[in-house]
């Protein structure tokens, strides 16, 4: 278990963060439309992940481990630098921080504004298909993270552990406080993601590719805190060329004021 | 058939390959000379790959950013 435990928190801390994404738009159906549909939308959502995790799982994992760790590695080198990217532009100012509880209330107020409309058994279909959306879309990052680092390891139980324990405590914190967890420093977590995503990503790509690594697996814990080093000195240097002082952090609202959008 | 077959094909797109398809790019032909290299010239260039993938950073992080400041 102990071989284990940096695979069981990656996969956790990521996965925290798509949970959060998630009860913030499920929580806006459901507070502001009715619970009923909102769950209906929820369950629909979970029924189209566990098919695409039981066709995807299984099939995945018959792929020899040098051509799986290639394309899956160049996957999540991708998917790594696009959250990276994004960080970096939040922490430099010339991105908007992603605020779970200004994207809440964007929710809210598109929830409110539209028309009950009954469709296909279902009551509210407008709060239907944002939970739908909202589940399925956070859900689908979920999977990706949890198959792609579970076949990689050779440990697929490891992985939905951790995703397991995020997505419980999330919801349990989100059950009792009912409200967008605003407070969790959500924009940090994304970035240490980034970092794990890109890191694992580039280790198993160039494995893959037939690279061998001095040190072997030993070489992912001088990577990752490269990687990581690398990427502070982009947000530095990009917050200096943007006019801000001191080192990487939450730009104030002023620097915010090109923003390019909230996603991700 | 065609609207839903596009947005699906979006929908994927945007997951993958994200604001910007450069980064991706860089990363698929830094892959393919590492295992060129490896297979054909038997070198085991372990560099190649972060390094195409801190480039790719900092060149989507400029193109991102340019006149903006």
């Amino acid at each position: 278990m102990t071989a284990a435990l940096p695979l069981v928190l990656t996969v956790f801390v990521a996965c925290t963060v798509e949970a959060i994404e998630a009860l913030t738009i499920v929580l806006a159906a459901g507070l502001t439309r009715q619970w009923r549909s909102t769950f209906q939308g929820m369950a629909a959502a979970l029924v189209v992940l566990a098919a695409i995790v039981a066709v995807l799982g299984p099939t995945i994992t018959l792929l020899p481990l040098t051509a799986l760790r290639l394309v899956v590695g160049a996957l999540l080198a991708i998917f790594g630098l696009q959250w990276l990217r994004k960080a970096i532009l939040r922490a430099a100012g010339y991105k908007a921080l992603h605020d779970e509880a200004s994207a809440y209330l964007r929710e809210v107020a598109a929830a409110k504004a539209a028309p009950e409309v009954s469709r296909r058994g279902v009551s509210d279909w407008y709060a239907f298909t944002l939970s739908f959306k909202g589940v399925l879309l956070e859900g689908l990052e979920v999977v990706f993270i949890v198959i792609t680092f579970g076949d990689n390891q050779r440990n697929l139980g490891a992985a939905v552990i951790g995703a397991a324990i995020a997505i419980v405590v999330v919801t349990a914190t989100g059950i009792a406080v009912r409200a967008p967890l605003a407070k969790v420093p959500e924009n940090w977590m994304k970035f240490a993601v980034g970092i794990m995503l890109t890191s694992f990503g580039t280790f198993w790509g160039a494995e893959g590719a037939g690279v061998t690594w001095p040190g072997n697996d030993a070489a992912l814990l001088v990577l990752a805190p490269v990687v990581a080093l690398v990427s502070l000195g982009y947000a530095v240097w990009l917050r200096r060329a943007h006019g801000l002082s001191g080192p990487a952090g939450p730009p104030s609202a002023a620097a915010v004021s090109h923003t390019q959008g909230a996603a991700g | 058939m065609k609207r839903a077959l596009k947005s699906f094909g979006a929908f994927w797109y945007d997951f993958v390959i994200g604001d910007d398809w450069h980064v991706a790019a860089i990363m698929v032909v830094a892959l393919a000379l590492a295992a060129l290299l490896a297979h054909v010239a038997g070198v085991s260039a372990w560099w190649l790959v972060p390094l195409a993938a801190f480039a790719a950073l900092a060149w989507s992080l400029r193109r991102a950013t340019a006149g903006k400041s």
